[in-house]
C-alpha cells in the first residue's frame, strides 16, 4: 500500500464516525427545537382556553321605566338633582317588575344582585344626555354581574350543590328565564379593552394597564435609546481602553445581572424619596425601567459597533472624516441593525418587569385610565399580577386574558423592530 | 512655499540620497513603536512632487506602518507612538496645533485591501468633497463625481449603475473606485498601500497606468511586493528591512546597480 492508499484508507475508516456524530447533533438540535415549540404551544393553548371567553361578556337587557317621582320628584330638571337622583332604585325597579316572585328582603337582594353595578350610571348617562326622557321608559342593555357571565360561559357548575356555588338555585332560574326571552345573552366585551381596573370583575378592563405600559415604555424608550447608544458609540469609538474602561465595562455587565427589584428599591429612595416625584406615576417608572434596560442597550450596541468591519473605519478616516463624521455616517448606520435588536430585546423586558415597578407604587389600584406621564398607572404584567390575586372566579379568565394583550402588545414590538432592521440592513 | 529640506540627521545610515529637489513631504529621522516594539528606525526620507516613491521590502519589514505614519492613520492604533519629525511643505503635520481632518484631505490613502464604503458608487466618490464642502451644488457635485470616476478608468463601466452599492462591484474596480474616491478631494499626495495585490494582471496593468497619469499631478509614495510594479510606475525606490530603511535610489540606479548587499540580496531574489 503506497501513501495515497493508505490516506485514503483511513479517511473512509473515519468517515462513518463522522457522518454518525453530524447526525446525533442534528437529532439533538431537532428535539430541543421541538421542546420549545411544544411548550410553546401548550403555554398559547392554556392562555387561549382560558382566557378566550374574556373577550365576549354577559350583558342584560331590561325595560327601564324613568319614573319622575324617583328621578326628579319636584320637577326642577336642574343638573345637581338630576346627577345625585337614586338610579340603581330605576335598575332595582325594572328587575322587580320582570320578576315580581322575589318578596322576602333576601330574594330581592339576590335578584338585584343580576346586574352590575354600573346600570345605575348607564341609566343616568341616558338621563343627563336627554332630561327629556323623564316619564318615559326604554329597553337598556347592562352589564351583567360577574357571577351570571361565569354562569352563562358554564364556568360555574350548575349541577352543584347550592351551598357550594355562587348563585342560589332561584338566581339560576332567573337567569334561565332572561335567557330564554332572550334577553340576557353574551356580546364581544368592549368594557375589556376601553375601562381600567375596577373591583367588580364585568367591570375590570386592560385599558388603562396598557396605556400605562405605553406611557412607561415611551418614557423607557425615549431615555434609554439615546442614553445607551451614546454611552455604546462613546466606549466604543472614543474612549481610550484602559483600567477605567475596563472598569466601566465590568460594571456594566454586573449591572445587566442586578436582580430588577433592586433597582426598583433604587428609585423608590432616590426618585420618590429624594427628588419627591410622584407615586405610581409612568414617569418614575419609566425611569426606574432605563436603568434596567441601559445594561442591554449598551452591551448590544456596543457588540453591534464592534461587529462593523475596521476597514470601513480606516476608509472614512482615510478621507479625512472626523472621528464624529466616521461615526455618524458609516458605522451607527451599520451597527443600526444590532443596535435595534439590543433595544427591542431591552424594551421586551421592561415591558414584562413586574417587580421593580411594585416599588415604587404602580400596584395600586387604579380605576382611571392615565391621561399623563405623572397620572398614577399600573403597567400590564402588573395587571397581570393583580388579577391573578384576586378572589372572583371572573378575574380568572381576565388574568389570562390579560396575558394574551400583553403578548399581543409583545408581538406588535417586535414586528416594528423587524421592519426597522429590515430597513435598515445593508450588506457589505 | 517652504521647500527647503529639513536637514538629514547626522547618524542616518541609509545608503543613497534621501533627500530630493522638490519635496513635498520629509520624513526625519521617524521612529515608530508600537507599544514597546519600535517597529520603524530612525527612517529619514523624501517624497517628491510628480514623482512616484516605491517602497519594497520583505513582509513585516514596516512599510505599511510607515506608509500609514505619513498621513497619521496611525493615530487609530491604540499604543502607536510615532517621533521624529514628518513635514508637509515645511509644516510638522505631527505639531500639537495640526489638525488631521485637513490633513487627510491633503494627503489621500488606498488601503491594500479594497475597502469602498458600503452606499452607492455615486455616494462612495461624492463623499470626500461633501464633507471638505467642496461642491457649491448638485451639478457641481457630479462634475466631480464624473471626472473622478473618469480618471480612474472606471466610468465607462459604471456610469450606467451610479445607484448600485459599491461593494457589488468586482475587486479590481472596487479599488479604482477607492481611488476614484481619493481623488474626487484632490489631494496633493496619494500614499498607496498594494493597491494591486488582490488583482489580475489586467486590473493591474490599468491602475499602474493611472498611477503614470496621477503622478503629473500629485505626488505618489506606493507600497509594492512586486519588483516588477516597483520598476515599471516608481521614479525612486526605498528598501526597508526590519524596520530600518536601507537604501533609497533612483529606481534604475536601484535595479541596476544596488549598493547594498541587503537590497542585492532582496531584488535579485536570495532574500524574501
Ligand atoms: N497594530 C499593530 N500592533 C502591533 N504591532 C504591529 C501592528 N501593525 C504592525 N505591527 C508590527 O509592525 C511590524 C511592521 O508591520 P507592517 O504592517 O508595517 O509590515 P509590512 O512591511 O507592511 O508587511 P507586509 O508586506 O506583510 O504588509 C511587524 O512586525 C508587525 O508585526
Ligand atoms: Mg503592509
Amino acid at each position: 500500500m503506497n501513501k495515497a492508499e493508505q490516506t485514503r484508507a483511513r479517511v473512509e475508516a473515519g468517515l462513518k464516525r463522522r457522518y454518525a456524530a453530524e447526525r446525533r447533533f442534528r437529532a439533538y438540535g431537532l428535539g430541543a427545537v421541538l421542546l420549545g415549540l411544544a411548550f410553546v404551544v401548550l403555554l398559547f393553548s392554556t392562555l387561549v382556553s382560558q382566557g378566550w371567553s374574556a373577550f365576549r361578556q354577559a350583558y342584560v337587557t331590561l325595560d327601564v321605566q324613568y319614573d319622575a317621582a324617583i328621578i326628579d320628584p319636584e320637577g326642577t330638571r336642574d343638573t345637581a338633582t338630576l346627577s345625585t337622583a337614586d338610579y340603581a332604585a330605576l335598575v332595582r325597579a325594572s328587575l322587580k317588575a320582570r320578576f315580581p316572585e322575589a318578596q322576602s328582603r333576601q330574594e330581592t337582594k339576590a335578584l338585584y344582585a343580576l346586574v352590575s353595578s354600573s346600570a345605575a350610571q348607564a341609566v343616568q348617562a341616558r338621563i343627563l344626555g336627554d332630561p327629556s326622557r323623564i316619564g318615559g321608559h326604554e329597553r337598556l342593555t347592562f352589564l351583567a354581574n360577574d357571577r351570571v357571565d361565569q354562569l352563562l360561559k358554564g364556568r360555574i357548575d350548575r349541577n352543584l350543590d347550592e351551598d357550594s356555588r355562587s348563585l342560589t338555585d332561584q338566581q339560576v332560574g332567573w337567569i334561565d328565564a332572561l335567557a330564554a326571552d332572550g334577553a340576557l345573552s353574551l356580546h364581544f366585551n368592549k368594557g375589556f379593552f376601553t375601562q381600567g381596573d375596577s373591583r367588580e370583575p364585568e367591570q375590570a378592563g386592560v385599558w388603562g394597564a396598557v396605556v400605562g405600559s405605553l406611557f412607561t415604555l415611551g418614557v423607557t424608550l425615549l431615555l434609554s435609546f439615546p442614553i445607551g447608544v451614546s454611552a455604546a458609540i462613546y466606549l466604543e469609538e472614543f474612549a481610550r481602553r484602559g483600567k477605567w474602561t475596563d472598569l466601566i465595562e465590568v460594571n456594566i455587565n454586573n449591572l445587566a445581572a442586578v436582580p430588577s427589584i433592586v433597582f426598583g428599591l433604587l428609585g423608590l429612595a432616590v426618585f420618590l424619596n429624594f427628588f419627591g416625584m410622584p407615586r405610581s406615576a409612568p414617569l418614575v417608572g419609566g425611569i426606574v425601567l432605563t436603568l434596567l434596560t441601559l445594561p442591554t442597550i449598551i452591551i448590544a450596541s456596543r457588540a453591534a459597533l464592534k461587529a462593523v468591519p475596521p476597514s470601513i473605519r480606516e476608509a472614512a478616516l482615510g478621507m479625512g472624516a472626523s472621528r464624529i463624521q466616521m461615526v455618524m455616517h458609516h458605522v451607527f448606520p451599520l451597527a443600526m441593525p444590532g443596535i435595534l435588536t439590543g433595544t427591542i430585546i431591552g424594551m421586551a423586558r421592561a415591558l414584562g418587569e413586574t417587580a421593580p415597578l411594585l416599588m415604587i407604587g404602580m400596584v395600586a389600584f387604579i380605576v382611571d385610565v392615565p391621561k399623563g406621564l405623572s397620572d398614577p398607572a399600573t403597567v400590564l404584567p402588573v395587571q397581570v399580577y393583580l388579577w391573578a390575586d384576586s378572589a372572583e372566579r371572573a378575574f380568572v379568565e381576565r388574568t389570562s386574558a390579560a396575558i394574551l394583550v400583553l403578548l399581543a402588545f409583545l408581538i406588535v414590538m417586535n414586528a416594528a423592530a423587524v421592519y426597522l432592521r429590515n430597513r435598515f440592513e445593508r450588506r457589505w | 512655499m517652504n521647500t527647503a529640506n529639513p536637514p538629514v540627521p547626522e547618524n542616518c545610515s541609509t545608503v543613497g540620497v534621501v533627500t530630493v529637489e522638490n519635496a513635498v513631504l520629509s520624513a526625519r529621522g521617524v521612529d515608530v513603536y508600537y507599544g514597546e516594539k519600535r517597529a520603524i528606525k530612525d527612517v529619514s526620507v523624501d517624497i517628491a512632487r510628480n514623482q512616484v516613491l516605491a517602497m519594497i521590502g520583505p513582509s513585516g519589514c514596516g512599510k505599511s506602518t510607515f506608509l500609514r505614519c505619513l498621513n497619521r492613520m496611525n493615530d487609530t492604533i491604540e499604543g502607536c507612538r510615532v517621533t521624529g519629525s514628518i513635514t508637509l511643505e515645511g509644516q510638522d503635520i505631527y505639531d500639537r496645533s495640526q489638525d488631521v481632518v485637513p490633513l487627510r484631505a491633503r494627503i489621500g490613502m488606498v488601503f491594500q485591501k479594497p475597502n469602498p464604503f458600503p452606499k452607492s458608487i455615486y455616494e462612495n466618490v461624492a463623499y470626500g468633497p461633501r464633507i471638505h464642502g467642496l461642491a457649491a451644488d448638485r451639478v457641481e457635485l457630479d462634475e466631480i463625481v464624473h471626472t473622478s470616476l473618469q480618471r480612474a478608468g472606471l466610468w465607462d463601466e459604471v456610469k450606467d449603475r451610479l445607484t448600485q452599492p459599491g461593494t457589488g462591484l468586482s475587486g479590481g474596480q472596487q479599488q479604482r473606485l477607492c481611488i476614484a474616491r481619493t481623488i474626487a478631494v484632490n489631494p496633493e499626495i496619494i500614499l498607496m498601500d498594494e493597491p494591486c495585490s488582490a488583482l489580475d494582471p489586467i486590473a493591474t496593468a490599468r491602475i499602474e497606468d493611472l498611477i503614470d497619469e496621477l503622478r503629473e499631478q500629485y505626488a505618489i509614495a506606493i507600497v509594492t511586493h512586486s519588483m516588477q510594479q516597483a520598476a515599471r510606475v516608481s521614479q525612486r525606490t526605498a528598501y526597508f528591512h526590519l524596520g530600518d530603511l536601507i537604501e533609497v535610489g533612483e529606481t534604475d540606479r536601484i535595479f541596476t546597480n544596488p549598493r547594498h548587499k541587503l537590497t542585492e540580496d532582496y531584488i535579485t531574489g536570495r532574500f524574501g
